[in-house]
């Protein structure tokens, strides 16, 4: 078993989902609440990672964040490091590729939150952002999970997007996805064998989860 | 489910099709430029043939037709996946070999650094943060990249900078985008037009690693193995080798 990778995967993916909830819930909460016409255009663009290949993300963040594009040259000029083949570059790409993951649970929880509650919050003088805060996500905390789970599985099973702008770093940017790749290639079956069922059961509990919480079950009611 | 009934439905096609002669090559990443010229010529010469080439690493191609991969005809860039193919019987003859490949230093153009000059020591420069190689563990141009780094006694001071490759065309895209400061890369991609309009290379001493000996097999399931035959003919006549010489190949040692 490959455990580096393995432990490299989980940080990814927990870095990830991290950078979903702060990044997603604002994006989530304005396609559910806003009146604005082009408002199914950001939804199309946002949903676009579920139907493009990897392998057209990983293009563009290869050719985006490398030496010959400004972006690249800014944000290298900024942190005098290059994001292609790190951590960083990584949870870039992680991030892009999983947003729709996260943003649609959230947005369609914001959405089905009855709006009389919203009303009657506004009524007794609470603001927007208030009543964002202590109505619309007490109530959409199963839709933040399911967001926040969902990206988290999402990210742990990444393979196309990694193998075009991670470079095979031990430690840095060697997935468990790539980590068993490497060592099918290599005929070490047995290795590739074990970190497979590691992250298949790693992925099957993770699921498990999510579809508990969906159902309501116990750990749910616990929660209220 | 419907992805198996398309799948199927073109199956059942081809099955229905007549059999027109048909070649599949499974090549080593390191021929990319060469072998489509090579196809080029055998495409006039063999008008009739369907003749498809796909490039990737040879390590994983070995795997690839252990488990049944149609293939015709393996090139790989390690004689030895070749050999073990034939060894385990899946190949109709014993290996061919047809070049011998060299490694290549390669840097960006835009690069202030000189592998003409310096050779493989410009890799201590500080300049250099991260140097591509293929993935050594299955690709043979990794295997010589790693081995010419240890002789020539800076693997250790430039294994932290490396990223892999997964074949020997992705560490030379690597150092073609810039995204690499430097890459050990096959001769063969170094001289070929979009490198030479990207990078500047040199040539690694062959000293420095043991002769990248390639060898090819026509495989035991070959669909026709008078195609597959001509194919390895061309290669290693006059004119195969006149390509691949002028693609930085050496020919094999009799």
């Amino acid at each position: 078993m490959d455990a580096a990778a393995l432990v490299l995967s989980l940080k990814l993916a927990a870095a990830t989902t991290a950078v979903l909830l702060a990044v997603g819930v604002p994006i989530a909460a304005w396609l559910a609440f806003t009146r604005r016409r082009f408002a199914f255009a950001v939804e199309a663009v946002v949903a676009l990672p579920l139907v493009l290949p990897p392998t057209v993300l990983g293009f563009y963040i290869l050719v985006a964040l490398g030496p010959r594009s400004p972006l690249g040259r800014l944000l290298e000029g900024m942190t005098g490091s290059r994001l292609v083949f790190t951590f960083e570059g990584l949870l870039v790409a992680s991030v892009l590729y999983s947003l729709p993951f996260a943003v649609q649970p959230f947005a369609s929880a914001f959405a089905s939150v009855e709006p009389r509650l919203l009303e009657a919050s506004w009524c007794l003088g609470a603001s927007r952002l208030r009543t964002f805060l202590r109505v619309v996500l007490p109530l959409s905390r199963r839709g933040l999970v399911t967001g926040a789970v969902l990206a988290f599985a999402h990210t742990l099973g990444e393979f196309g997007v990694v193998l075009m702008v991670g470079g095979n770093i031990p430690g840095l940017t060697r997935t468990a996805s790539i980590a068993i790749y490497d060592d099918v290639q290599a005929l070490d079956y047995a290795r590739a064998g074990t970190t497979s069922l590691v992250l298949l059961a790693v992925s099957f509990a993770v699921l498990l989860l999510t579809y508990a919480l969906r159902r309501d079950v116990r750990l749910a009611v616990r929660w209220k | 489910m419907l992805r198996a009934a398309l799948l199927l439905a073109f199956v059942s096609l081809e099955a229905a099709a007549p059999a027109a002669p048909r070649v599949r090559v499974a090549a080593a990443a390191d021929l990319k430029f060469a072998l489509d010229e090579v196809a080029t010529k055998f495409r006039e010469e063999q008008p009739g043939v369907d003749l498809s080439i796909t490039y990737g690493s040879s390590g994983n191609f070995y795997a690839q037709i252990r488990s049944g991969a149609p293939f015709d005809v393996f090139l790989s860039a390690d004689v030895e996946y070749a050999q073990r193919l034939a060894e385990e019987g899946l190949t109709l003859s014993p290996p061919f070999r047809y070049a011998v490949g060299r490694l290549a230093l390669c840097v960006p153009a835009t690069s202030a650094l000189s592998p003409a000059r310096d050779g493989l020591s410009l890799l201590r420069s500080p300049a250099v943060r991260k140097v591509a190689i293929a993935n050594p563990r299955h690709a043979p141009y990794g295997r010589a990249a790693e081995e010419a780094l240890r002789s020539a006694g800076l693997l250790e001071a430039v294994r932290a900078r490396l990223v892999l490759g997964e074949n020997v065309a992705q560490a030379a895209q690597f150092v073609e985008a810039g995204t690499a400061d430097a890459a050990l890369i096959a001769l063969s991609l170094a001289v070929s037009a979009p490198m030479k309009a990207a990078t500047r290379c040199e040539v690694v001493p062959a000293k420095l690693h043991a002769p990248l000996a390639q060898g090819g097999v026509i495989l035991k399931g070959a669909a026709d193995q008078k195609a597959a035959a001509a194919l390895r003919d061309l290669l290693l006549g006059a004119e195969g080798r006149a390509i691949l010489s002028h693609f930085g190949f050496s020919a094999p040692a009799p």
